[in-house]
């Protein structure tokens, strides 16, 4: 494969299970600072395709090229240091681990056994761990033990763990499920406020939050790409109200 | 949090030096010295128990084969005591002097390549933590890359114990076979059999415990040992946030394999010999009993729970050596229902709520006692 200006450039990659293909000769294309929203009925293999761009899952074919580098032969830690964050759909934290701890264990410095061994919490650590508490309303919250929290904060707390990485690209899966009102609409304020450096993907089914954040929609069904564009191009699709929005 | 933090710290150190004045001051001053050797040699057990504490209670591995590094440990220790032992002087009247005499019985007529390095004491206190590393980084690589990890992960540590204990078994002629290797002597002319010998090594055993439980305190409260239970309970959050998790998982490993065997060691110094019979499975899963009895998530108590577990069977095996395998089953299924933390959970659960509780009361009634710190 050719390289490309994108950040994130997948081109015709193919997963199968059993002879089932989940994704099928799938090509995405993610700019620089874009927010980028997949959207699709279940089983559309969304989840599928952020699992193939961070490693989870290896692709049958295909390949994925970060900052033109390929990534499909990479280890999962390895993909992670190059710039890639992964929220998985339900939150997943250290429960017993205070929210400070969370943060400062997601901190990319002493990743290697002996630099674990020989790591100092030092003040760019603590300085660090402060501004993302803050940027995800958790400052308060610094010293509770993580399992306390409630599920929105939760999502928050996991976010801000991505945010202590600052990877150029972020993946969220479903960031807003479960949330109230209220909480919704904080989360669309952070994802406004931490795209600005980076580009993002995000899965997400609600439509009305959909609009309000993305840059770009893609659809996917039964493992294609379905349409792609402008949220109101994609909205009057009549392929996509049939196959999704109609129901 | 800091503040939490310091008592804890305080708390767990005065919980070690309790424990170190028990076995340092307490037991030798209260036993006579066959008791105290006794004692000695299920110290040597607690190094296991207090690595499994590292590898079961923070790794979540299960190693049901750490009998295996207990024995590499104990043998390496072992050859170079019977190298000594085997001197032309005392072994002329073998058809081949100055090998050592199980070799002789074999029809082997010069030290095998193998036996070499431990003609010299500082190549063999290497050996016995560097070839149970070894081992342990070999089989902790090669499973843990391949993900390899709880049920299966344990199975596979049961193989290489029953595999080892075969191999021992076997090879008679280069390990002793069966009856392992005895008629250990002196340690550069040392006469390790002496009274004054079992004390000096079971002091050199608690100073060596207590140096190791000191040293898995500092990776416990290390970003290591954070990595170590956030990795158990969300392993893939832990590797998506850029951390191989295969490696500290190795890292545990090795770590566990090299305590156990300067217990092996220990053990081989104290009791005099080294036998296949603590290699295999059986006394690999009583180490796990000795842990969880004690609580797999407490240093001291594993030590404690050794220390129980053994004096419990040294005494219902005198006493009633018919039930002691019983009675046995019975302690480890009565602990694991009633208390999964073991001792440890008991004492945090219960005797330490209370203590405070007391402490509490005389200190709103006393003033000059409420700087006191704690002592559980």
């Amino acid at each position: 494969m050719s390289n490309t200006n994108y950040l994130l450039a997948v081109e015709d990659i193919t997963v199968s299970f059993d002879g089932f293909k989940a994704i099928e000769a799938l090509n995405l294309y993610v700019d620089q600072g874009e927010l980028r929203v997949i959207i699709g009925p279940n089983g559309a293999g969304k989840t599928t395709l952020l699992d193939l761009i961070c490693g989870k899952t290896r692709a049958s074919a295909g390949s994925i090229k970060f900052k033109n580098q390929e990534m499909t032969r990479m280890a999962e830690h390895e993909i992670v240091r190059a710039g890639i964050g992964r929220k998985f759909q339900t939150p997943s934290i250290y429960e017993n681990l205070s929210v400070f701890k969370n943060l400062e264990v997601s901190f990319p410095r002493g990743r290697s056994v002996f630099g674990a061994l020989a790591f100092k919490c030092t003040e760019d650590v603590r300085a660090r761990a402060q501004a993302v508490a803050e940027e995800i309303g958790l400052a308060a919250a610094l010293e509770l033990e993580a399992g306390l929290l409630s599920h929105g904060q939760k999502q928050w707390l996991e976010i801000g763990m991505l945010l202590m990485q600052d990877p150029e690209l972020l993946m969220l899966d479903e960031p807003i499920a479960g949330m109230s009102a209220r909480e919704r609409e904080l989360t669309a304020e952070l994802l406004d406020r931490i795209c600005r450096n980076r580009a993002m993907i995000v899965i997400e089914h609600d439509m009305e939050f959909v609009a309000r954040i993305a840059h770009k929609v893609t659809v996917m069904h039964q493992g294609k790409i379905l349409a792609e564009g402008a949220m109101e191009a994609v909205k009057n699709d009549p392929r996509v109200i049939d196959v999704y929005l109609g129901h | 949090m800091n503040k939490i933090f310091e008592q804890f710290g305080t708390h767990r150190h005065a919980a070690l030096i309790l424990l170190m004045l028990l076995l340092a001051v307490v037991l030798p001053l209260g036993l006579d010295i066959f008791r105290l050797n006794l004692i000695g040699k299920y110290l040597s057990y607690s190094f296991v128990a207090v690595g499994l504490v590292m590898l079961w209670g923070y790794g979540g591995i299960l190693s049901l084969g750490q009998g295996v590094y207990f024995g590499l440990g104990g043998y390496c220790m072992a050859m170079f005591l019977k190298l000594e032992a085997s001197d032309p002087v005392s072994t002329k009247i073998q058809t081949t002097p100055g090998i050592p005499d199980f070799m002789d019985w074999n029809q082997i007529t010069a030290l095998p390549l193998l036996w070499q390095p431990f003609r010299h004491l500082p190549l063999a206190l290497l050996a016995v933590v560097l070839v149970p590393g070894l081992l342990a980084f070999v089989l902790g690589v090669a499973m843990f890359k391949r993900r390899v990890s709880g049920v299966y992960f344990a199975i596979m540590t049961q193989a290489v114990a029953l595999i080892l204990s075969v191999l021992i078994i076997g090879q008679q002629g280069y390990t002793g076979g069966v009856n392992g290797i005895t008629d250990l002597k002196t340690l550069l002319g040392w006469d390790i059999r002496t009274d004054r010998a079992h004390y000096i090594l079971y002091f050199v055993n608690v100073a060596l415990l207590g140096l190791v439980i000191l040293g898995c305190q500092w990776i416990q409260q290390s970003k290591l040992g954070t990595l170590l239970l956030a990795m158990r309970d969300k392993e893939d959050r832990v590797r998506f946030s850029g951390y191989d998790v295969a490696s500290f998982r190795t890292f545990v490993f090795c770590l566990a394999a090299a305590l156990a065997a300067i217990g092996g060691a220990m053990f081989t110094l104290q009791v005099g010999f080294m036998s296949p019979s603590f290699v295999g499975i059986v006394p690999s899963i009583e180490l796990v009993i000795f842990t969880a009895i004690g609580g797999r998530m407490s240093l001291i108590g594993a030590v404690y729970g050794t220390l129980l577990v053994n004096l419990g069977k040294t005494y219902f095996s005198e006493s009633f050596p018919d039930l002691w395998l019983f009675l046995m089953a019975a302690l480890f299924i009565g602990v694991v229902m009633a208390f999964p933390d073991g001792l440890a959970g008991i004492y945090s659960a219960r005797i330490r709520p209370w203590l405070l509780n007391r402490r509490g009361i005389q200190a709103a009634s006393s003033v000059t006692q409420a700087g006191n710190p704690a002592r559980p």
